[in-house]
C-alpha cells in the first residue's frame, strides 16, 4: 500500500463558541478518491481550510509526504501541490482559457514576451486528459463556457501547476446529469495518473461511484471510517446518526388517494406541447427528465408565470386560466420555486416575515401585518416550531440560517395558504440528509391533509423514493409514466428518449 | 455553504438593535447647544423641529421608494410645483385655500401614480423616470407662473408652515408644521412598519422576483410607495409655501437631501431596508449640520459640499458594513 501523501492527525479548532473540529484524524493516498461526507456544519469545510492554510488548527500536526508542514496562506499549500475547488470558481471570466491556466505564471520567450503559442500548446495538452477537451478551444474566454467545462478548465489548472492533491467540494453542485458523468470520468482520469482526491459531497450516488475510502464527520468528529466501500445505508447511517428505513416516507395506500385536484388537457404554450396531467389528492407526483425537458415550463404554466397558451386545466373540478402566480395562488396553487436564494426568499427580511409573506400579500395593504385572515405571527411561529426551524429567533435575518432551515420557511409560507395543489421545485437542493428527510416527511404529510403534490426534481433516487407516480418529460412533453417503484434505468431511458417512435 | 458555524453568523446577523444615526443626531445636538446654549428653550428647539419639518417629512416619504429598490428624484421639483401652482390658483383670495390644498395633495398622489405607471409599465429605472418627472415638473412650474410667480400666498395658507399654537403647558409654544411632522411621520412609520403595505414595501425591494413568486402585487407595491413618497412631497411644498416666498427654486435640492436623510437613517440603496423614524432622524442630523455650518458662519456653496461628501460617506459607511455582515 502506498504512503499517504496527506495525514492529517488530532486536528482541533475552534471558533468562539462553537467546537468546529476535535481531535480529527484524516489521510489520503495518492491514485485514491478519498470521499469526506458529513452534513452541514459537521466540520468538513473547516477541516478543508485547516489543510490549505485558510485557517490554523488549534491543535494537532498536518504532515505531507511524512513531512510536518505549516501553511499561514493557501498560496503556501498550492506552491506544495494541493488544490482546492471550490463552488465558486477563481477563474477570471473575461480570459482566455490559456491565460487563466498559466496566471501568474504565463511562459516567457525571447525578450521576456509572453510565449503564447507555448501557452496554447501546453493547455491543449493538459485539456487532452478530459473528456471535455473536444469543447474547449484554448483562445475562448472562460466567461463563454458553461458551468461543468469551467469547471473542467478550474481543474486543469490545478493539474497543470502540478496539483498532488486536488480537494472537489460539492463539484456536481450546479451540473445536470450528464455533466456529473462528464465529471466522473475526469475524476477516474486524475486517480489513474496518481493524483489524490479529496471528494466532498452528500450525494450517496455520487461516493458510491466514486469513492475508494469513505470518511464521515458528524459534529466535528469523526463518525465513522470506511477502508472499502461500504453500503449506502451505512454513509447514511454514520452522517444522521440514525437508521434511514425511515428516511423516505411510506407511498400513499391506494385509500389514500382522492379524487383529481388537477386535471390537465391537451395544454401547451411554445415549450410546452400536448400535456396531460392528473394529480389526485393524497398523491405525491414525481416530475423526472434532463435539463430542459419542460418540467420547469410546466410548473411555471400551472402557476401562471408562463401560462398555457392552449388546453384546458380544471382545479377540483372548475376549469381554470390563471394569466398570473396571484390568480394560480388564489385559485389554490402554492409552488416552491428551484432557486431558493433568487426566486424563493427575501433575504434580508426575518424569518417569520419570510412565512407570512404570502399570506400578507392576499391580506388588505392598510390592514395590520401581525394578522390576516389566513395566519398570524403567534401561528407562523406554531408552524415554524412545528418544523423545526433552527434559528436564534424568527425575527433573525432568513439569510442567516441554512438551505434546510430556509426552505422549511418557505414551507410554512405555503402551509399557511392550505393550497390544494403545491408545486416543489427541486425541494433539497443543497440542503442536508436530515433536513431532507424533514422535507419529504412534510411532502407525505401534506398529502394526507388531502392536497395534491407535485414535486420536480433532478435527484432521480429522491424521484423514486418519494412519488406515487413518476411523469417523465422530455423535449416539452409527458413522454411516459411509472409507477412507485420504478427503477434508474427505466426513467433515464424514458428521459433521455432512445425508446419507442420518434413522433 | 457547506459548513460555517451556523450560529455564529446568525448572531453576527440579527437585526440591527440601535441605529447610529441616534448617536450621529445627538452629538449634533450636543454641539449645536455648546455653541448657542438657547437652543434649549422652546424657541431654539420649536424653530428647528419647524424647520426640519419639510425635509423630514419628505425623507420619511423618500424612504419608501429606496426600500422598495428605486429612488424618487421628482419631489423637489415637486414642491416647487405646489407652492407656485398653489400661489396661481388662489390668486390672493384667502377663501380659496380650502379647495387648494387638498388639489395640492390630490397632485402630489397624481404624479407619485405617474412615477410609478412609468416604472412599472413602461419599464424605465425609477433614477431616471423620476428624472425626467423633475425636469418635466420645473418646466410646468416655469409655465405656469410665466417665469415671474406671484410674490404670496394667502395667510389661510401660509397657516400650516408659519403659524404657532400658544400658550402650550412646559413648550410654551407649538409651530402647526411641528404638528403636521408628527401627525404625517406617525402615519407612515406606522404602515412602514405595522402593515402589509410595509413589510410588501421591504419585500419587493429585497428580491422583486421572489415576492412576485409568493403572490405580491410588485406593480401595485410600487405605485403606492411613488404615492406616498409624491404625497409627503406635496405636504412638504405647503409647509415650505408658510415660510419660504413664491419662486422657482423653492423646492430645489430637496430631493438630494431627502435621499440623503433616508440613507444616514440606514437606508439599504437598492432596496430591502429601511425606517421611517431612522429617516427622519436623518433628516434632523443633516438640518443640524447645516444649522452648525451656519453658526460657523460658512456660506450656502460649503453647505452644499458637505452634504455632497455626507451622502458618499454614508453610502460607503453602509457598504462596509454590509461587507462584513457578509451580503
Amino acid at each position: 500500500m502506498t504512503e499517504p501523501v496527506i495525514e492529517m492527525e488530532g486536528i482541533s479548532k475552534s471558533f468562539p463558541g462553537v467546537r468546529a473540529l476535535s481531535d480529527v484524524s484524516f489521510d489520503v493516498r495518492p491514485g485514491e478518491v478519498q470521499a469526506l461526507v458529513g452534513e452541514n456544519g459537521a466540520g468538513k469545510s473547516t477541516l478543508i481550510k485547516i489543510l490549505s492554510g485558510v485557517y490554523h488548527a488549534d491543535a494537532g500536526t498536518v504532515r505531507m509526504h511524512g513531512k510536518a508542514v505549516h501553511f499561514t496562506h493557501p498560496v503556501d499549500s498550492l506552491k506544495s501541490g494541493i488544490a482546492v475547488i471550490y463552488q465558486e470558481f477563481s477563474l477570471l471570466p473575461e480570459r482566455t482559457v490559456a491565460q487563466n491556466l498559466f496566471l501568474g505564471r504565463e511562459p516567457r520567450g525571447r525578450f521576456g514576451l509572453i510565449d503564447t503559442a507555448r501557452m496554447r500548446r501546453e493547455t491543449r495538452d493538459v485539456l487532452a486528459l478530459f473528456a471535455a477537451a473536444g469543447r474547449i478551444d484554448p483562445d475562448q474566454t472562460v466567461g463563454s463556457l458553461d458551468v461543468a467545462t469551467q469547471q473542467v478548465v478550474e481543474i486543469a489548472k490545478a493539474v497543470s501547476t502540478g496539483a498532488r492533491v486536488i480537494v472537489m467540494d460539492e463539484p456536481t453542485a450546479a451540473l445536470n446529469e450528464a455533466e456529473c458523468e462528464e465529471l466522473f470520468e475526469t475524476v477516474d482520469t486524475l486517480r489513474e495518473r496518481g493524483v489524490a482526491i479529496i471528494y466532498i459531497s452528500h450525494r450517496m450516488r455520487e461516493i458510491t461511484r466514486l469513492a475508494d475510502r469513505v470518511t464521515v464527520l458528524k459534529d466535528g468528529e469523526i463518525a465513522a471510517r470506511f477502508d472499502d466501500l461500504p453500503p449506502p445505508d451505512a454513509i447514511v447511517r454514520a452522517m444522521v446518526g440514525r437508521d434511514i428505513a425511515d428516511f423516505y416516507a411510506p407511498p400513499a395506500t391506494e385509500a389514500e388517494i382522492g379524487a383529481p385536484v388537477l386535471t390537465v388537457r391537451g395544454a401547451g404554450n411554445d415549450r410546452l406541447d400536448g400535456i396531460d396531467l392528473d394529480v389526485r389528492a393524497g398523491e405525491i407526483v414525481g416530475l423526472a427528465g434532463i435539463q430542459g425537458a419542460g418540467r420547469v415550463a410546466l410548473a411555471m404554466a400551472l402557476f401562471g408565470h408562463a401560462p398555457f397558451t392552449h388546453g384546458e386545466v380544471t382545479l377540483d373540478g372548475a376549469p381554470v386560466a390563471f394569466k398570473t402566480p396571484r390568480e394560480a395562488i388564489r385559485g389554490g396553487i402554492g409552488l416552491l420555486p428551484g432557486d431558493r436564494k433568487s426566486e424563493g426568499l427575501v433575504l434580508m427580511q426575518s424569518v417569520r416575515d419570510n412565512g407570512m409573506l404570502t399570506s400578507r400579500a392576499f391580506a388588505p395593504l392598510w390592514g395590520r401585518a401581525k394578522r390576516n385572515r389566513h395566519t398570524d405571527e403567534t401561528a407562523m411561529d406554531g408552524l415554524l416550531d412545528a418544523m423545526e426551524i433552527r434559528a436564534a429567533s424568527y425575527d433573525q435575518e432568513i439569510r442567516g440560517l441554512s438551505g434546510g432551515n430556509q426552505q422549511k420557511a418557505i414551507v410554512a409560507r405555503w402551509l399557511s395558504m392550505r393550497p390544494r395543489l403545491l408545486i416543489f421545485i427541486e425541494p433539497t437542493r443543497g440542503i442536508d440528509v436530515n433536513a431532507k428527510a424533514g422535507i419529504y416527511h412534510l411532502m407525505r404529510d401534506l398529502a394526507r391533509d388531502g392536497a395534491g403534490i407535485l414535486m420536480i426534481s433532478s435527484d432521480l433516487p429522491e424521484v423514486i423514493g418519494a412519488a406515487d407516480r413518476i411523469l417523465v418529460m422530455q423535449n416539452g412533453k409527458i413522454a411516459a409514466e411509472f409507477p412507485h417503484g420504478a427503477t434508474e434505468p427505466q426513467i433515464m431511458h424514458a428521459a433521455t428518449g432512445e425508446t419507442e417512435v420518434a413522433a | 455553504m457547506t459548513d460555517g458555524a451556523d450560529m455564529q453568523t446568525a448572531r453576527r446577523l440579527r437585526l440591527p438593535q440601535i441605529n447610529p444615526v441616534w448617536v450621529l443626531l445627538a452629538v449634533l445636538i450636543g454641539a449645536i447647544i455648546f455653541m448657542n446654549p438657547g437652543f434649549t428653550q422652546p424657541t431654539g428647539y420649536m424653530n428647528f423641529l419647524k424647520r426640519a419639518a419639510p425635509l423630514a417629512i419628505l425623507a420619511a416619504g423618500q424612504v419608501y421608494v429606496i426600500t422598495s429598490g428605486g429612488f424618487d428624484l421628482s419631489v423637489g421639483s415637486l414642491i416647487t410645483l405646489v407652492v407656485v401652482g398653489a400661489s396661481m390658483l388662489t390668486n390672493n383670495d384667502p377663501a380659496a385655500t380650502y379647495w387648494v390644498v387638498p388639489l395640492m395633495l390630490g397632485m402630489g398622489l397624481g404624479v407619485g401614480l405617474l412615477n410609478g405607471l412609468i416604472v412599472c409599465f413602461l419599464r424605465v429605472p425609477s433614477l431616471i423616470a423620476t428624472l425626467g418627472m423633475m425636469i418635466t415638473l420645473t418646466g410646468l412650474a416655469f409655465m405656469w407662473s410665466g417665469g415671474a410667480p406671484r410674490g404670496y400666498l394667502p395667510d389661510t395658507f401660509r397657516f400650516f408652515g408659519r403659524e404657532l399654537i400658544r400658550d402650550v403647558p412646559l413648550v410654551r409654544f407649538i409651530p402647526i408644521s411641528v404638528i403636521v411632522l408628527l401627525v404625517v411621520v406617525g402615519l407612515l412609520a406606522w404602515l412602514m412598519h405595522r402593515t402589509n403595505l410595509g413589510r410588501q414595501v421591504h419585500a419587493i425591494g429585497d428580491n422583486p422576483v421572489a415576492a412576485g413568486l409568493a403572490g405580491v402585487p410588485v406593480n401595485r407595491v410600487r405605485i403606492t410607495a411613488f404615492m406616498l413618497s409624491g404625497l409627503s412631497g406635496a405636504i412638504a411644498g405647503i409647509l415650505l409655501g408658510g415660510f419660504a416666498g413664491v419662486s422657482t427654486d423653492v423646492g430645489s435640492g430637496y430631493e438630494l437631501q431627502a435621499i440623503t436623510a433616508a440613507v444616514l437613517g440606514g437606508a439599504q440603496l437598492l432596496g430591502g431596508r429601511g425606517s421611517v423614524p431612522a429617516a427622519v432622524g436623518g433628516a434632523l442630523a443633516l438640518t443640524a449640520i447645516f444649522t452648525l455650518l451656519n453658526f460657523l458662519g460658512l456660506p450656502q456653496p460649503v453647505r452644499q459640499v458637505v452634504q455632497g461628501l455626507i451622502l458618499i460617506a454614508a453610502v460607503a459607511l453602509a457598504m462596509h458594513r454590509r461587507q462584513q455582515t457578509g451580503t
